[in-house]
């Protein structure tokens, strides 16, 4: 079905600014109440007091008894409430019409043609050809509802989650070395750290608050590492920069591991008691001199020496990694090397000596546990394993038969979709056509589908192409936990109702499971219904959460899992001497049946798409401190747009001068797959090899026209941070 | 209920990471909502990521309310410089050409100059100024000389800045390196200094590609 003219649309649902008027502009205004909760955006999710007055988020207090933010909010947290209460809410189900865009319809009328249509796609094409997509911003409850709603209610193999393009990577690399994956440690060990090693993090931008922590150690001497290919905020004042050429973050890890074997800096006890695999890594980056490292990734030998000693002989340590190392079709591999050097210098487990991913989004951590991955169910457990299977199918009540096989990952889901093998959609919390890779190749799929049912609370780029539209809830419209960076579930607390004919997004999966007439065992009627049900089907498995009740959440200030009773109070840091784990059951502190944790050969492989004389450019996208993720929430928040209104091409003036641009000119940016044209920003704070352009922006504006759709072959990420381009200044329409 | 004496605020522009929470934060306090009083800037974009957030240093003796023709800018007694009261200011710009730190606003919609007031409203009430509270990098920073001492072993603050033959003291201080034995900033002095210190500097990656 063709759509209709997407400026009709903006016009209709926005993305339009808003801004403070009314209650929110007034002086003195007494709010009704003050709700204790947390910011709806980013994996730290930090503590946060919403003021309510009549139902509506008015302005917010800083929450300074919160343990982990103590009151600091970056600008996105500070201007969150706006999302509240704005003209662009989905107040009402929505059909599409060919020549109005959209036009309301009742809400019961919606549920009932979203039963009918998944009900006539299935018979006819089997349940598999109706797939969900689902996102890591939901609590853990939607998350976990999500999945179980996919397995029992659609008994569809075909569920998959945006944190396929944020988390998986480094997922799957803790899972192969240490058997579990979380944050190793608390954030307080990165206070007292003699070195922090941070590779691929923009964490100025993207986790501002993790910013005083990492100022605070190099207040008590730590010295700063930063891996990355732009000078970030973080890298501006740091002990030692390297420079790094996108995509070549294993050679560098390599690198490292041979100067430490070399000059042996290295916790041979640990190594021995601990770990297995040593030798063989140790013979894989034999090769890797420094030298070698030196010319594939671009950082002079000089400081690769430097970095190697002062990482070898520190006595603790923390390693910080983002998407910057993970976005790669050897993710993985990136992950794996970072996580060696972390094993051959024995420093884990320990205070003040850690290893953690920043998770990205909101539930990034939670969202990636509880069964809403194509391959796992809740409790990260494995939907191949037949224990697995067999316990969580008793929890809910179905033959271990009945749960779908694996299913594949969000990309493949396109990809299907386009083969005609999959002809129904129904997506919440993902706007795929803002952030999945070549997004081109996922319009045209879009326009394939047969029947597309849209969760939302805006009209979302991706929903512009749905057949119905459900309206359902913002975080602060329900309550629910998630949990952050650290692996600490917290708790999200309602502070308004849901406006109009919108409901919380659980109650509108139930309504879809009723009226499929299949509503056994989504007849919750509150989230913390939902929550001990998670409890249960999470007991015993890795993620265990069974010990965690919302009232240990509140007087903790959250519960890390794993906690695997009332009286647990949690476990902040993993891998402590003497810790105890289901899968070691006491054989050592790693998820392994012998408690040791792995070293992996990480092996380098160029970037899919390395530049050529046709696209001799590499881009490398990411983000700002003002947008989050697709942009859905925070392009419509007016202070927000102000602080950094549209996309600009980075690049550095030697580029610049080569291709005749100067700063703010109209240029476009072509790759294989598409070309956009934005301004250009022409800084030092870039390698001149690579331009940088963000991709929280739709439709023109979007990075990810050029971006390519090549993955992981592990963890199917998508190869974000690297592919090729060729730049020009454009000539045509020049205002 | 006047500010507690021992709360004093510091600002290290070495910590500041641009994001403008302090802004958008500033834009939120019920005495100026909608209007941020501070100024957030890069100092040279085109060269760093570097910048600078600037609050009103709350001078002891304050050049904008001296040179204020209709009397209308007050410090109170714990030493806060406060907006100009609205009956008096005529707008006239001087206290804005006159602020050796460039802190006054203009804001000609209401034909009255604002400035930052130290969140007067919370701090006399014993809380934080917005700003410093949210400040993810805490580049801006609210408590006692002692916090910030343990906290900040390698720094403290300064509190005067010499304009040529004017020396200003100030409520407000900037840190700096704790081993140094300045007494003063000499800030028009410095105005034409390299930046020195810890710095990543442009040339790093310019050298790779030599």
């Amino acid at each position: 079905m063709s759509l209709a003219p997407d400026s009709g649309l903006i016009q209709q649902f926005g993305p339009h600014a808003a801004y403070s008027t009314g209650a929110r502009l007034q002086t003195g205004v007494e709010p009704d109440k003050l709700v204790d909760t947390h910011c709806c955006f980013c994996g730290q999710q930090c503590g946060i007091r919403l003021k309510i007055k009549d139902n509506e988020v008015i302005g917010f207090e800083p929450r300074e008894d919160f343990p982990f933010n103590q009151g600091m909010l970056c600008p996105k947290g500070v201007k969150r409430y706006l999302q509240g209460s704005h003209p662009d809410r989905l107040l009402s189900a929505y059909q599409r019409d060919p020549r109005e865009g959209f036009r309301p319809i009742a809400y019961d009328e919606a549920i009932s043609r979203v039963a009918s249509e998944i009900t006539r796609i299935q018979s006819a094409f089997g349940n598999d050809a109706f797939a969900v997509l689902t996102g890591a911003s939901l609590t853990n409850e939607k998350a976990y509802l999500m999945g179980k709603f996919a397995r029992v209610c659609l008994k569809t193999a075909n569920i998959d989650y945006n944190g396929r393009l944020c988390m998986v990577s480094a997922a799957a690399g803790n899972k192969k070395a240490f058997g579990i994956d979380r944050a190793a440690n608390p954030w307080s060990d990165i206070l007292k750290a003699e070195v922090v090693w941070i590779s691929g993090a923009n964490i100025a931008e993207c986790a501002p608050i993790t910013t005083n922590y990492v100022w605070q150690a190099r207040e008590q001497g730590a010295k700063i590492i930063v891996v990355d290919p732009r000078i970030t905020p973080i890298a501006r004042t740091c002990d030692l920069f390297l420079p790094i050429k996108p995509g070549r973050d294993v050679a560098l890890f390599n690198g490292i591991l041979h100067l430490m074997i070399e000059n042996d800096w290295l916790d041979h006890r640990f190594i021995d008691e601990q770990t297995i695999g040593f030798e063989g890594v140790a013979d894989h980056v034999k090769e890797w001199t420094p030298r070698r490292t030196a010319e594939v990734t671009g950082i002079t030998e000089r400081a690769i020496r430097q970095a190697a000693e002062w990482w070898g002989i520190a006595k603790s340590s923390f390693l910080l990694h983002a998407r910057g190392i993970e976005h790669h079709s050897h993710g993985v591999q990136n992950v794996l090397g970072a996580i060696n050097i972390v094993l051959a210098s024995g420093r884990i487990g320990r205070e003040n000596c850690g290893y953690a991913t920043i998770t990205g989004q909101g539930n990034g951590q939670g969202g990636r546990e509880h069964g809403q991955k194509c391959d796992q169910l809740p409790g990260a457990r494995d939907v191949s394993n037949p224990e697995h299977r067999a316990y969580v199918a008793k929890v809910w009540g179905i033959d271990p038969d009945e749960i779908p096989k694996a299913g594949v990952d969000a990309y493949e889901i396109f990809r299907k979709i386009y083969r005609g093998e999959i002809r129904g959609l129904l997506s919440i919390c993902f706007n795929q056509k803002v952030s999945l890779p070549d997004n081109n190749f996922v319009t045209r799929a879009l326009e394939k589908l047969e029947f597309f049912v849209a969760i939302d609370f805006f009209l979302s780029e991706t929903a512009h192409h749905a057949d119905i539209v459900l309206p359902g809830s913002l975080q602060e419209e329900d309550e629910g936990t998630t949990t952050q960076i650290e692996g600490r579930v917290i708790k999200i607390n309602k502070a308004v109702d849901s406006p109009g004919d919108a409901r919380e997004d659980w109650r509108v999966i139930q309504d879809i499971a009723g009226r499929l007439g299949r509503e056994h065992g989504f007849e919750f009627t509150s989230s913390r219904e939902i929550f001990d049900e998670l409890r249960v089907a999470s007991r015993g498995g890795i993620a265990d959460y069974s010990g965690i009740t919302y009232e240990k959440i509140d007087s903790q200030y959250g519960v890390c899992w794993p906690c695997r009773s009332e009286d647990d109070p949690g476990t902040p840091r993993l891998f402590e001497p003497g810790s105890w784990n289901p899968i070691a059951a006491g054989a050592g502190p790693f998820y392994f049946p012998d408690g040791k944790a792995r070293f992996n050969v990480a092996s380098y492989s160029p970037p899919t798409e390395d530049v050529d004389e046709e696209y001799p450019i590499i881009l490398t996208t990411g983000r700002v401190v003002s947008q989050y993720l697709s942009g859905t929430q925070t392009r419509r928040i007016g202070p927000l747009v102000d602080q950094y209104p549209e996309p600009r091409v980075e690049m550095h003036p030697r580029l610049a001068e080569k291709l005749g641009i100067i700063d703010g000119d109209l240029t476009t940016v072509s790759s294989r797959r598409g070309s956009l044209t934005l301004r250009a920003m022409v800084v030092t704070t870039i390698r001149p090899d690579t331009i940088f352009i963000p991709y929280h922006w739709a439709g023109r504006q979007s990075a990810n026209q050029l971006t390519i759709s090549a993955q992981d072959p592990i963890s199917k990420i998508p190869e974000y941070k690297v592919c090729a381009v060729r730049v020009r200044k454009e000539t045509m329409n020049d205002e | 209920m006047p500010i507690t004496a021992n709360m004093e605020f510091f600002i290290d522009a070495t910590r500041c990471i641009g994001c403008q929470a302090c802004a958008q934060a500033c834009s939120e306090c019920d005495t100026h909502k909608g209007h941020s009083m501070i100024h957030l800037e890069y100092l040279d974009r085109a060269h760093s990521v570097q910048s600078a957030p600037v609050v009103c240093m709350h001078c002891d003796s304050p050049t904008c309310a001296e040179v204020c023709p209709a009397d209308a800018i007050k410090r109170t007694d714990d030493g806060v410089v406060q907006t100009a009261r609205k009956p008096r200011c005529i707008a006239c710009n001087n206290c804005v050409l006159a602020c050796p730190f460039g802190v006054p606003k203009m804001k000609t919609e209401f034909k009255l100059m604002m400035k930052c007031d130290m969140c007067y409203d919370r701090t006399s009430a014993g809380k934080r100024p917005m700003c410093a509270t949210v400040c993810p990098s805490q580049a801006l920073f609210y408590g006692t000389r002692e916090q910030i001492e343990e906290m900040r072993p390698r720094s403290a603050g300064i509190n005067q800045f010499k304009f040529g033959e004017q020396i200003i003291t100030t409520k407000v201080n900037m840190m700096k390196p704790r081993t140094g034995e300045a007494k003063y900033v000499d800030v028009t002095a410095a105005m034409k200094e390299q930046a020195s210190g810890k710095n990543i500097t442009l040339n790093i990656l310019d050298s790779v590609f030599e």
